[in-house]
């Protein structure tokens, strides 16, 4: 064998290996391609697959299922009024609470803690996102409403007696459980993601603007407030938003402690029902095709409603990202 | 510095003690509530364990048993749909961050990927009811697995484009210029030196399928007998510490509150497993 055919052994085989190598490429190409496209028709499919099962409901009801406030499994007249309520009731009273405090830890984390500090607390508080939601549920049911229902009510409700409106939001008996508590244990469960965006975007603040404010003799208080406050505001309700969206579809730690009955109380003590808790302890129960498909409608609503907050989150966030990059 | 002047300025210096204050009770409320949670979750939970909770069944209301079922349900449930959703979500994560860098598909998935990640779960387990439980005309625990799967799914595409971009292009064209096929310089290449990113990504999705109950509430339901039928309803634990916390039973109770704490245990230590991974690479910058 001379030279010049081993040579052309050598490019038979190295064409061989490159159309393998073609196809190879190709097929993972197409492949992950495939899982991307999988990832997307996902969505779409869940909102058809609601649609879908909401159809005899939405058919029945049309337009007054989002007015009427009745829930009659008997009759079989559904209306969602009242778990849409007792939805935005709760992550109002999460938000009210939690906002405050998740914006107060980034400050700790980034102007007040030590540095040795910031990782542990950090950590710490991105760990409340780790417990799972039954486990908030089972607490919120045996520790927190027996608390509240001995101390903390009554004396809400002795504290508002005679006040106009908020003696109003404050009456009836104390049970504990009810829609109140239920928003108290979301505002810890929205914390760690309001917290944790809060305080990245805080860090994203160039070190100069700070400096200068402090220069010019700013207190701590005063850096934060007119200075990374504004600074990072897009930001910042970008995280609360993220966080709205949780409260607005967490499901178990509510069914817990909600006291799952269909119907607007004006009291803040008094039981109620979210589209989730709703859904979580009716549906495997009901029978007939009326009522599974206006819990399956529920469940549409609140896909958009989160859908709405969560896409409005992620472009506020992602605004702020080319805003970085530019 | 005048009597105004040093009025104003200490009414700003007052000011911001009280913020800052403020700052600091908000952080030990945090903390706080963490300490609480988990500090009643061990009293209650290794107060009620016995070796009898991982030797029997559930038992029947005011009888004495364990949460075997539950546990091998919940662990049989986690692997199938880990073994489901890692693939689908390194492939998905991989063209977005090597093949369709920077296309139009990239950034619309991207941007859905991200609205999955927070969608309310309960939703997902309605989807899956209505395209697996009621087509199929009864629970069962491959439906429960598909749910576990689409929800870890965006987890893991999440972190696995985020560590991919994180390789240094460098290094790609590096192999590129040796002669490597893409898919060879994206297998060899890209995945080894993500590797620890990936593997976290994998482990926190873990983590967040294993204390999941709502989508399993009417997709693999519950069994409160030993099952390995994929095809039937099984066991597992979310779902029988709900079912079992809002019983009167007080040995339904206690239960509850022992798989509460094996799965926050559980929940937790793959957080932790998952940060040491990537600690070590963000202590560098």
């Amino acid at each position: 064998m001379d030279v010049a055919a081993q040579n052309t052994g050598v490019i038979v085989a190295d064409a061989a290996a490159l159309s393998r190598n073609t196809f190879w490429d190709g097929f993972a190409r197409q492949l992950t391609r495939a899982a991307v496209i999988l990832v997307l028709i996902m969505l779409g499919g869940v909102m058809v697959a609601l649609l879908d099962g909401a159809a005899p409901a939405l058919k029945t009801f049309g337009f007054s299922f989002l007015t009427t406030e009745s829930w009659n499994p008997v009759t079989e007249k559904f209306g969602a009024v009242a778990p849409i309520y007792g939805t935005l009731i709760t992550s109002a009273i999460a938000m009210i609470i939690g906002i405050p405090i998740g914006i107060g830890i980034a400050i700790f984390i980034t102007e007040l803690c030590p540095r040795w500090l910031k990782r542990p607390i950090s950590t710490a508080i991105e760990l409340l996102a780790g417990i799972p939601s039954i486990i908030y549920g089972i607490w919120g049911l045996f520790i927190l409403a027996p608390l509240l229902q001995r101390y903390v009510q009554p004396a809400l409700i002795d504290l508002f007696d005679g006040v106009p409106i908020l003696s109003d939001l404050f009456t009836g008996p104390p049970y504990g459980i009810g829609v109140l508590t239920a928003g108290l244990i979301l505002s810890i469960m929205v914390l760690p993601f309001i917290t944790s965006i809060t305080r990245d975007v805080f860090e994203t603040v160039p070190p100069m603007l700070k400096e200068s404010a402090y220069g010019l003799g700013c207190t701590t208080w005063e850096v934060v407030r007119r200075i990374v406050l504004p600074y990072t505001r897009t930001g910042v309700i970008g995280g609360i938003m993220l966080g709205l969206g949780r409260a607005l579809g967490e499901t178990m730690a509510v069914t817990f402690v909600i006291g799952n009955a269909h119907k607007i109380a004006h009291s803040l003590l008094a039981p109620g029902t979210t589209i989730s808790a709703s859904i979580a302890n009716e549906f495997t129960e009901a029978d007939g095709v009326l009522y599974t498909s206006s819990l399956i409608a529920l469940g549409l609503i609140l896909f958009v409603i989160t859908f709405i907050v969560l896409a409005a989150a992620r472009l506020l966030l992602l605004r702020l990202q080319q805003k970085a990059g530019n | 510095m005048n009597a105004i002047a040093r009025q104003r300025y200490q009414r700003r210096k007052i000011r911001n003690y009280i913020a800052m204050a403020l700052a600091c009770v908000a952080t030990s409320l945090g903390l706080l509530a963490l300490a609480w949670i988990l500090g009643t979750l061990l009293w209650k939970g290794f107060g009620n364990l016995s070796f009898d909770v991982f030797t029997q069944m559930t038992p029947p209301p005011g009888g004495a048993g364990g949460l075997l079922n539950a546990i091998y349900g919940s662990f049989i449930q986690t692997a199938i749909a880990t073994l489901i959703g890692t693939p689908i979500g390194i492939l998905a994560g991989t063209y977005m961050a090597e093949y369709g860098r920077g296309t139009k598909l990239t950034g619309i998935v991207r941007f859905i990927n991200d609205i999955l990640l927070s969608a309310p779960s309960i939703v997902v387990g309605l989807f899956v009811y209505e395209i697996m439980v009621a087509p199929m005309g009864h629970f069962s625990a491959w439906a429960g697995c598909v749910a576990l799967a689409i929800l870890m799914m965006p987890v893991v595409v999440r972190t696995t484009e985020d560590m991919l971009l994180l390789v240094p292009d460098s290094l790609r064209e590096a192999a590129s210029a040796l002669g490597a096929p893409r898919h060879h310089v994206i297998r060899k290449v890209c995945y080894s030196a993500a590797r620890a990113g990936l593997v976290t990504g994998v482990l926190l999705a873990v983590a967040r399928i294993s204390g999941e109950t709502a989508p399993l509430l009417f997709t693999s339901l519950n069994n409160q007998f030993w099952s390995t039928n994929m095809n039937a309803p099984m066991s597992n634990l979310p779902v029988v510490i709900f079912q079992f916390a809002l019983s009167p039973y007080a040995d339904w109770q206690k239960l509850a509150w022992v798989g509460a704490l094996i799965i926050t245990l559980t929940v937790l230590i793959l957080n932790i497993a998952a940060r040491t991974l990537v600690a070590p690479r963000s202590q560098q910058n």
